[in-house]
């Protein structure tokens, strides 16, 4: 980086809603990068209503070979472009107009984006022309044409580059004393994903380049190394999107109700356990492999990673708590979940972030710790149940956080109002809905032992009869139902996202207290607190409180959620002991 | 206690390690309890459990097992189905299941309550076992035998299905495991007839 200080003034204007000084340039990048990342959104969407009506086997729309190729740009485009081209929106919108700074480095940033597009574009090109026919994971020895190799390195490098553009750019802030004291939450957050990703990218690329010059003859790559390295970069990234997430829980939260912070040592812990803890995470895809004694099966997935559960299991208390006592200092103090009801559920940013936590948790999360474990794995490994548990992670969980603070990022950075009004005010329950049933769905198919990532499980063309339980077709047809609601509901939002940036009506002046359609509430109506708040805090958090302290509701959902754990746990273990005999 | 009211958007100012509320204290004490469950439960399972995916783990090249394999075949082979050998070892064996794109070899004829010990592997991409209907599932990888001691605990014509995409013609990747209530030696049914119990 060239010193900052020997630059011209960066020309910054000052947001009229939240009153950060946001810089042009900047701006500029999160909005390519955002767009970038909804035309991903588009073509993932496409390729998962393609997908789910050929699972349907009523249906059955695509043949074999097309069914894999859609398969696997569904995953990439979603999994990848979608996902980090907006990851890379945050980074460069938390690490500048949050912390009112600058971007310190425009030009390098236009060159990731650059490497980065040029990487999408020969990924996508390759695999639609069928040269790259080996899904998302492009397990050794699948072999696709080296330039799929090199296109993911491409854009790995580029997402590289932005992680380093993001810490320049909060230590320019720091040093141009451009905010005073520590960090916001919602940036550490955004650090924290920043971190993981340094990490995962490096593991990207500890595997893709011998993998590209094995696709060229050039090397040798052990399929069973392959699988320990690529998880490390697949499973990882998942975790720069929890972090990512969360941080935005925290945003969303402050923005659409006056969420606070119940405890920053907490909070951040919690976030520095995941870079703790979360490299081990490529264990999880390993359970039943041949390559690994059970020593390291055991260490890896469980003692290590549940200290990563254990952080998510903290933000899933704080996150509600800070918005039930957000909500309480603003006046909803009436009995346990008053201020539940009385939130703005009309407000697509507070609806979103509300089904983002609950499906993250209740569904993502116990599916996954449960599926994770070392012995659970053998009743679920490459069966529906997978999918179905990643799905409610990253789509119910990541995706939908992503469009909540769409909502609010089309105002404050795009300056326009949200079109469709109506229409983005169901959108999160369209989503959250098909998602919900989509994700429960594929999870009872895959309890029937229905493999992921198959073509025709009637096996019309096998060598044997497989006779699947009836019951099946019609929980498939339970997946494809739900799958067409979600992308429904994904090209919904995609069209306002394109409405609103391309063709939508200027934001105009905000009056404080007066409602606007295409306005969330969050900016027409900034949740402000009392005056007299932290003695009302100081009231909230009083013994009189009991030890269910300041948010008693959430202390009521948390432990629903533990019970619902438990269970789902334990009959898994039950389910389990039913089976052959192994060892 | 200090409460300094500020949302995850605004700075904190001077320093933020504080105690946090009983209430707070409390979830972490308890999900950190639970962590500690959910980890216990693994070890536990080792030793108490009957159903783990430790086996024996080796190196193996495509063609010393594809060989290994056929020696297997010739020695306990009773039959044939459509082409495919059925083979019968007796109980305690090492039993070797090649997977290979698009099949299974050979079909393996067991008895119900008797212990073998099964050798997965494949001969070119990564497979994936999945047990019909029972649903059990291990990932196979070239170049690793993986040896399961497996005791069936029910008799019945099973299916093997791949579960790990391998190519183009994944789905039609389908082997059969018949398993007999020991000692009776009662004759194969073909296939596609009865289906799976």
């Amino acid at each position: 980086m060239t010193a900052p200080a020997a630059r011209p003034a960066a020309v910054f204007r000052t947001c009229g809603v939240t009153g950060l000084r946001i810089h042009d340039k900047a701006e500029l990048l999160v909005r390519v990068n955002a767009v970038v990342a909804v035309v991903a959104l588009l073509v993932g969407a496409a390729a998962a209503v393609l997908v789910v009506l050929t699972r349907w086997q009523a249906v059955h729309l695509l043949p074999a070979d097309w069914f894999y190729r859609i398969l696997g740009v569904h995953g990439m485009s979603m999994l990848i472009f979608w996902i980090i081209f907006f990851e890379m929106a945050v980074l460069h919108f938390a690490s500048t107009a949050l912390v009112n700074a600058r971007c310190c480095a425009p030009g390098l940033s236009w060159f990731s984006f650059a490497l980065m597009l040029v990487g999408t574009l020969m990924v996508e090109v390759l695999m639609w022309a069928g040269k790259a026919d080996v899904l998302f994971t492009s397990y050794v020895p699948l072999r696709a044409h080296p330039a799929f190799y090199l296109g993911i390195i491409l854009f790995a490098v580029g997402a590289l580059i932005v992680t380093g553009i993001f810490f320049a750019n909060l230590v320019v802030a720091k040093r141009e004393k451009r905010y005073e004291g520590s960090l916001p939450l919602v940036v550490y957050g955004a650090m924290t994903a920043a971190i993981i990703a340094v990490i995962t990218l490096v593991h990207g690329a500890i595997i893709y380049i011998p993998t590209f010059l094995w696709s060229l003859g050039l090397m040798k790559v052990d399929p069973e190394v392959y699988r320990l390295i690529w998880w490390a970069l697949g499973h990882s990234s998942q975790q720069i999107n929890v972090a990512a997430m969360v941080a935005l829980w925290y945003m969303l939260g402050a923005l659409t109700i006056g969420a606070v912070v119940l405890n920053e040592k907490i909070s951040r812990s919690a976030f520095v356990l995941y870079i703790l803890f979360i490299s081990m995470a490529s264990a999880h895809h390993l359970l039943v492999d041949p390559g690994m004694g059970p020593a390291w099966k055991v260490a890896n997935t469980s003692y290590f990673m549940y200290m990563a559960v254990l952080a998510s299991m903290i933000h899933g208390f704080t996150v509600p708590a800070g918005m039930e006592l957000g909500m309480r200092l603003r006046g909803f103090t009436r009995g346990m979940f008053d201020w539940l009801r009385r939130a703005p559920w009309g407000d697509p940013g507070f609806s979103s972030l509300v089904f983002s936590v609950v499906g993250f948790g209740f569904i993502g999360g116990i599916t996954g710790v449960t599926i994770g474990t070392e012995q659970i794995n053998i009743i679920v490994h490459n069966t529906l149940r997978s999918p179905g548990h990643f799905h409610a992670t990253v789509a119910l969980g990541t995706a939908l956080a992503f469009m909540g603070a769409t909502y609010y990022l089309i105002p404050l950075v795009f300056r326009k109002k949200v079109a469709f009004w109506t229409l983005a005010k169901i959108q999160p329950y369209l989503f959250a809905g098909g998602m919900a049933i989509f994700t429960l769905a594929m999870t009872f198919a895959g309890s029937f032992g229905v493999p992921r990532r198959h073509w025709d499980i009637t096996f019309s063309q096998a060598a044997f009869t497989v006779p699947f339980n009836p019951a099946v077709d019609l929980i498939l047809a339970f997946v494809a139902l739900g799958g067409v609601m979600a992308a429904t509901a994904a090209f919904i939002f995609i069209a306002i996202a394109v409405k609103s940036v391309f063709f939508g009506e200027p934001l105009g002046v905000i009056t404080k207290g007066v409602a606007m359609v295409g306005v969330p509430q969050g900016i027409w109506n900034p949740p402000v607190h009392a005056a007299d708040v932290e003695k009302r805090n100081a009231e909230l958090h009083g013994a009189a409180k009991g030890w269910m302290g300041p948010a008693p509701g959430t202390m009521v959902f948390v432990l629903v959620f533990l019970a619902a754990f438990a269970l789902y746990f334990f009959t898994n273990w039950k389910i389990l002991s039913a089976v052959w005999k192994i060892g | 206690m200090h409460i300094d009211t500020h949302t995850g958007l605004d700075s904190p100012k001077g320093v933020w390690w504080k105690p946090a509320h009983k209430a707070e204290k409390t979830w972490v004490a308890i999900a950190f309890a639970w962590c500690m469950v959910l980890f216990a439960m693994m070890p536990l399972w080792h030793w108490k459990g009957g159903q783990n995916p430790s086996g024996i783990r080796r190196r193996t090249t495509p063609e010393a097992y594809f060989k290994r394999t056929n020696e297997f075949i010739a020695q306990y082979k009773v039959g044939e189905d459509r082409g495919m050998p059925i083979v019968a070892p007796p109980p305690g064996a090492d039993v070797y299941l090649a997977a290979m794109t698009f099949q299974w070899t050979p079909i393996l004829k067991l008895q119900k309550g008797k212990e073998y010990t099964l050798h997965l592997s494949s001969l070119d991409m990564n497979h994936g076992f999945g047990l019909y209907p029972i649903n059990v599932n291990f990932q196979i990888v070239p170049g690793y035998d993986y040896g399961l001691r497996v005791t069936p605990t029910s008799a019945g014509d099973f299916r093997i299905i791949c579960n790990e995409f391998c190519g183009i013609g994944h789905h039609t990747m389908v082997g059969r495991v018949i398993v007999e209530e020991a000692p009776a030696a009662a004759p194969v049914a073909p296939s596609g007839s009865g289906g799976v119990r």
